[in-house]
């Protein structure tokens, strides 16, 4: 089997790299997501806690 | 054993808890996924029917799979936030949502790019699809509800509702191909049967995806929960130690 034969798929190359990108991309968005969440809520708790230490 | 639950029930030591499970999950996810996929896509061998575009297969049924299990972990979780008022089983059904909406959605895409090739259609209102659709709209809904109310407390109870009402939609799913007529073919894996209709130089890949899909779950169930902890009580002490610590 060549490489061009395993990206072809026999012939369904775009229905089975379509679903398996699908999932890649769907998932990696899924963690990517929550990784970014949780940045942005340190940065905002440090916010916080400098306003809270003025008054 | 129920003091191990009650202390687990407060979000610190939940926080803590997921924090220490996190690693445990998200490794194998990745060596799981990697398997699978070469597995999937090289090893096993082409379908004397349907050639390569079979191998679908490998994301379509674990992700169908995932949609009903991460509904069925949502909706425990809600029933127990309800019963027993416990914060960290409002976080857990919280999180579910969205991962639950997603694994729907790839089940829907998936299908359709498999159902296109195979039947020359990529929708039909069927039982099974129709069904999964309406799933869809139940994770949707649930996280609309959600934002819908300022009090967390409120919200998790209207969620919950929905959560619990939107069970009767599991066994449908399930048996919607065996009760009706439908498109979409019959339970290709069964676990009471000694017989199976695949043959293990698939199964075998199929049960590594649908296991790494498992463990992706935890990873990110454990992750959105702890986020979702860390906003509840970021009025806390400890959660400004924790911060100070990362």
């Amino acid at each position: 089997m060549t490489l061009l034969d395993f990206l072809d798929m026999d012939g369904y190359y775009l229905y089975v790299w379509l679903s398996f990108g699908l999932a890649i991309v769907v998932m990696l968005a899924l963690v990517n997501g929550p990784m970014k969440r949780k940045k942005q809520l340190l940065k905002q708790l440090g916010r916080k806690k400098r306003r809270g230490q003025r008054t | 054993m129920l003091q191990t639950i009650t202390k687990l029930a407060s979000l610190r030591n939940f926080y803590f808890f997921c924090g220490k499970l996190l690693p445990w999950f998200a490794w194998p996810t990745l060596i799981l996924m990697l398997v699978g996929l070469y597995w999937g896509l090289v090893e096993a061998p082409a379908d004397y029917q349907q050639k390569d575009s079979y191998r679908i297969i490998f994301v379509h049924v674990p992700a169908a799979w995932m949609s009903l299990f991460v509904y069925m972990v949502m909706a425990v979780s809600a029933a127990a936030s309800l019963i027993w008022k416990t914060k960290a089983s409002e976080v857990v059904a919280n999180s579910c949502a969205p991962i639950g909406a997603a694994f729907t959605f790839l089940a829907l895409a998936t299908g359709s790019l498999w159902g296109k090739p195979m039947w020359g259609t990529w929708w039909e209102w069927d039982a099974r699809l129709t069904s999964e659709l309406v799933l869809l709209f139940l994770y949707l809904g649930y996280m609309a509800l959600q934002s819908a109310f300022e009090d967390k407390r409120t919200a998790a109870r209207a969620t919950a509702i929905l959560a619990i009402v939107g069970v009767v939609n599991i066994p449908i799913i399930h048996y919607s191909v065996e009760w009706w007529f439908t498109l979409h073919q019959g339970p290709t894996v069964q676990v009471m049967q000694d017989k199976q209709a695949m043959d293990k130089s698939m199964l075998i890949p199929l049960m590594i995806m649908a296991t790494a899909f498992k463990f992706y779950f935890a990873t990110v169930l454990l992750m959105r929960s702890r986020n979702e902890i860390l906003e509840r009580e970021s009025h806390t002490k400890w959660v400004q130690e924790e911060r100070e610590r990362l």
